[in-house]
């Protein structure tokens, strides 16, 4: 056993766990089912989660590619910590509504995780770019393409938040809140 | 009196499911945890074909953990045998199909032997310890060689790898007259080979099944389309009272056919729950999927096509292989029958013969993937019409116009013995080609052609027809399936005039919820948001066949609305007493009931539901409620049709394809929520370009399966497609009262001719008139290589 202490969705836990345990089911023991195994080659990217790296930053790291001792001492935020101080949805998991980005759902937590870190990265994305940061998330009912909107509505939609309000920006990955 | 509300029907309304499902609030199988819950794991043949010489899982017992462990041999008296319920032919060939191989393992992942532990990954460990001796048996894996004269047995014993041989002949049926009759009358043959490559269903989430055998009943959690057909499934396999038996499908990640099958982890689950007395959960890995879980397609189709010079089609004659694997699943057998009727497609034809043997192989057993014979059928007719318009020199849109059926000729009795109700395939093919730019795209590959451009232009047409809508009972029940085809719902108005609905169609992605709430919304005039939809559980759900065959909306959708006439049938009464007049003098629309002549007296269904939960005061003799069941068996199938065309640029020296338009217009009758028949649109076209360009399931001589993870078996992502322009012809089916037709396979039947004819059309002066599937950068580049030798 190998004890790891990990921040999930703005919670600190402290666990001991066998040091084989990859991060994905580590948050599924915690409850966190949000979070979802579609594969075991680290192909599918629906287990996809944002975790801090050494210097803070969130990256959207495939959970079930990371062993849950090498989130020790990080910040990890699943689908479930995503949504805004008063519960509504995050932009991005809005624009996947309001654009029709899922059918099934399954895909949609990894999906949503990786549009979030990729429009931190860049948030001015063409189409080609964004379809380029989505390559490693599989999804099999949607064809893409009401993905690939909603990933550039929630763009367009921060940058006219910002125009209007320069001052305050939408949330990004680094400010989810807790 | 209420204010004129847009209808619900037709509006674009966002998706009530969604909320849970981007918050991850879900139940998908593998989250459901129960108290004192084991985990079962699986160990599966690492062989195509072997006799199991000895299996001893006593190691498995002593490792940590361990709650049970058993294997085929163990279970062999109790363990029944998965269904099929299409034996297509009364001498075909079934053999047993035990959830746990018992003597003998026929494919590559087939289960042998299970451990039950405390936790997952004991239970995986433990298999290691499992002792096995396999003695390996000669493996059939080539389907044409199958059926040779000499070949091994797929099942040792048996007498032949073929299971039936099933035909029709429009001679025979007196739908037309032979293709020998008409091949005489003929100028042109077109005789050609196409092979359907086997592929992966692969839904994102993978299958799962949690069994709870405690407190004197069954429940069984899965991961499924058919939870109605697995529940009476389980009662005729275990011997189970059905009435102890509830099944049901939580939130289900995704199916498209893949999850239409009764499972062998269904019942080795239920084994295992069985023998511990506890509840147990399964839930598989990608790479058992890959093995376990039913592929689709897998068909070699020899298409003969016979016409006049005039490009008029006399006659077509297909002869088809059809690899059913090891086994025979729920619906393996007929799969290929639900093509056979769609060779002829949306042409005129006097002679029409479909020869189709079923054949056993080693390996994983087929069944319904997204469209089931039809993207098959599709392929080989529009694949074929191409070749007859390259023989003649006409365009193929010219081709197809001179032989498919006009739009006054319906209703149309088909070669096949099919009733077509609707279709307008000019207006259909109009839109596309003005949204493509047809004559535009012509003109600049003619311009490449000329200058021998690296990069060649093709452009692919598809004018598809499909029946879908499964199924008229009457039809199923002469084509030997098992079940009916009908479907159910029920409408409850609560006391305070909010609307609960009932249905057996069991979605899994297909937005159900808000496409049946809008249906609602307009029948009873009760607000979009008053309105919720129960489904996927046998206790809620207790009656319904399901959802698979673009089946829901055509058949469900009807049931929901009789039961919703029927509803304001019963309230009538109750109005016409509430307002004290005759029920004759009351009309309903927009959700009250108004005497004619007086529209200020208004009751509305709400005020009915609530008489009747009070009760106080109704006509003599009334029943208080205005609850509805609904039973819907359609007379017909429905016929989605519609024109797809691609312009594939083709670099000739390595044989990559791109895709830079992709124009649909499909024609799915009338349409209840475009945001989600566009969805279905989207996502069946990229299936269907999966086909043409990057899916397939290889096995290797000794019937390992290579491509057997998703890093082998290559679905697209975002970055392997285009973006499709889709629109729309409304051409109402005639067949039901919501003119609707389905739209769940409709872009996956559509859209692999139409990629592969664009990528031949492109190369066609290189001398290339096939290639087959998928066209990947190698295929195409040996084909110009081969052609250009």
């Amino acid at each position: 056993m190998a004890r790891i202490s990990v921040t999930v969705d703005g919670i600190r836990y402290a666990d001991d766990v066998p040091p084989r345990t990859l991060l994905v089911y580590y948050l599924r023991d915690l409850g966190k089912v949000g979070t979802v195994v579609g594969c075991d080659t680290s192909n599918c990217g629906a287990c996809t989660v944002l975790m801090t790296d050494p210097d803070g930053r969130a990256r959207a790291v495939k959970s079930c590619n990371v062993l849950a001792v090498q989130a020790d001492g990080r910040e990890v935020t699943t689908v479930e910590g995503l949504s805004t101080a008063d519960g509504g949805l995050h932009p991005v998991q809005r624009a996947f509504h309001e654009n029709h980005a899922l059918q099934c759902g399954f895909c949609t937590p990894g999906m949503v995780m990786t549009a979030v870190d990729l429009l931190a990265d860049n948030p001015n994305p063409t189409e080609d770019e964004v379809r380029g940061g989505l390559e490693g998330n599989l999804c099999r009912c949607t064809g893409y393409q009401n993905i690939v909107r909603a990933v550039l509505a929630a763009a367009a939609e921060r940058r006219e938040a910002e125009a209007e309000a320069p001052a305050i920006g939408m949330p990004v990955s680094e400010e989810v809140p807790a | 009196m209420t204010a004129v509300v847009e209808p619900e029907v037709g509006r674009a309304r966002l998706r009530k499911e969604d909320d849970r499902l981007l918050t991850g609030r879900t139940t998908w199988v593998d989250n459901i945890v129960l108290p004192g819950m084991l985990h079962l794991a699986i160990l599966r043949s690492p062989m195509a074909h072997a006799r199991i010489a000895n299996v001893d899982v006593g190691p498995a017992l002593r490792q940590p953990n361990v709650v049970a462990a058993f294997s085929g041999a163990d279970v062999a008296d109790v363990q029944g045998s998965l269904p099929c319920a299409w034996p297509v032919t009364e001498d075909m060939v079934h053999p047993d199909h035990p959830p746990l191989a018992v003597g003998e393992v026929r494919h590559v992942g087939e289960a042998v032997a299970v451990v039950v532990a405390r936790d997952r990954a004991s239970a995986v460990d433990a298999l290691e310890a499992i002792e096995i001796d396999y003695d390996p048996l000669p493996a059939v894996l080539d389907l044409e060689a199958a059926v040779a004269e000499g070949t091994p047995l797929t099942h040792t014993g048996g007498t032949t790898n073929a299971a039936y041989t099933w035909i029709f002949d429009s001679a025979d049926a007196g739908t037309g007259i032979s293709v020998a009759e008409a091949a005489a009358e003929s100028e042109i043959t077109i005789a050609r080979r196409y092979v359907q490559q086997r592929l992966i269903p692969a839904s994102m989430e993978p299958r799962g099944v949690v069994v709870d055998p405690t407190g004197g009943q069954l429940t069984v959690w899965s991961s499924t389309q058919i939870p109605h057909i697995v529940r009476v499934m389980f009662a005729l396999i275990t011997g189970m009272p059905e009435h102890q038996i509830r099944v049901v499908a939580p939130d289900v990640g995704g199916g498209f056919g893949g999850k239409l099958q009764v499972i062998a982890e269904e019942f080795i689950t239920y084994l295992a729950a069985q023998r511990v007395g506890k509840p147990v959960k399964y839930t598989e890995s990608r790479s058992e999927t890959m093995v376990s879980g039913h592929h689709g397609r897998d068909m070699i189709q020899d298409v003969t096509l016979t016409a006049t010079r005039d490009g008029t089609i006399t006659g077509l004659s297909v002869k088809l292989l059809a690899n059913m694997g090891a086994y025979l699943g729920i619906v393996t057998p007929g799969v290929p029958l639900l093509g056979a009727f769609m060779y002829n497609a949306i042409y005129k034809m006097k002679a029409y013969r479909f020869e189709c043997t079923g054949v056993f192989t080693n390996t994983t057993f087929t069944d319904a993937y997204r469209g089931a014979g039809r993207p098959e059928a599709t392929y080989a007719i529009e694949r074929v019409m191409d070749e007859l318009a390259a023989e003649l020199q006409v365009d193929p849109i010219e081709i197809r116009r001179r032989n498919w059926i006009q739009h006054d000729e319906f209703p149309y009795s088909t070669i096949s013995g099919l009733q077509y109700d609707s279709g307008n395939y000019q207006a259909a093919t109009d839109k596309a080609l003005a949204l493509i730019g047809y004559d535009e795209l012509r003109a600049e590959q003619a311009a490449r052609r000329a200058s021998n451009d690296r990069v060649q232009l093709g452009v692919g047409v598809s004018t598809y027809t499909e029946m879908c809508g499964l199924a008229p009972s009457r039809i199923l029940g002469a084509l030997r399936y098992a079940a009916g085809g009908w479907e159910s719902a029920s409408v409850r108005v609560l006391p305070t005039g909010k609307v609960e609905v009932v249905t057996g169609t069991s979605p899994h992605g297909q937005g159900h919820v808000t496409s049946w709430s809008q249906i609602v919304a307009d029948r009873l005039g009760v607000p979009f948001d008053d309105v919720t939809v129960l489904h996927g559980d046998t206790r809620v759900s207790y009656k319904g066949l399901d959802t698979y065959g673009s089946r829901s909306l055509a058949v469900g959708g009807i049931a929901l609305v009789r039961a919703c006439e029927k509803v304001i049938d019963k309230a009538r009464p109750i109005a016409a007493h509430l307002l004290e007049c005759a029920p004759e003098d009351l009309e309903f629309s927009e959700g009250a009931f108004r005497v004619r002549g007086t529209p200020s007296a208004a009751k509305t269904i709400a005020d009915c539901a609530f008489g009747v939960f009070a009760a106080h005061d109704l006509p003599e003799g009334t029943e208080p409620t205005i609850d509805a069941d609904a039973v819907f068996d359609p007379d017909n199938f429905s016929f989605p049709h519609g024109t797809h065309l691609c312009a594939a640029e083709v670099d000739t020296e390595t044989g990559e394809v791109h895709l830079r338009r992709y124009v649909a217009v499909d024609d799915v009758g009338r349409v209840i929520n475009p945001l989600i028949v566009e969805g279905q649109v989207h996502g069946g076209i990229a299936q269907g370009i999966a086909q043409a360009l990057f899916e397939e399931a290889v096995y290797d001589a000794d019937g390992n399966l290579l491509t057997g993870s998703l890093a082998d078996y290559t679905l697209p992502s975002a970055a392997d497609l285009p973006t499709f322009e889709t629109d729309r012809t409304e051409t109402p089916a005639t067949s039901n009262p919501l003119g609707v037709k389905g739209v769940g396979e409709a872009g996956t039947i559509a859209s692999t001719p139409a990629v592969v004819n664009a990528i031949v059309d492109a190369l066609r002066p290189l001398g290339v008139t096939d290639i087959r599937m998928p066209c990947t950068p190698e295929r195409v580049w040996r084909a110009i290589q081969e052609a250009t030798k």
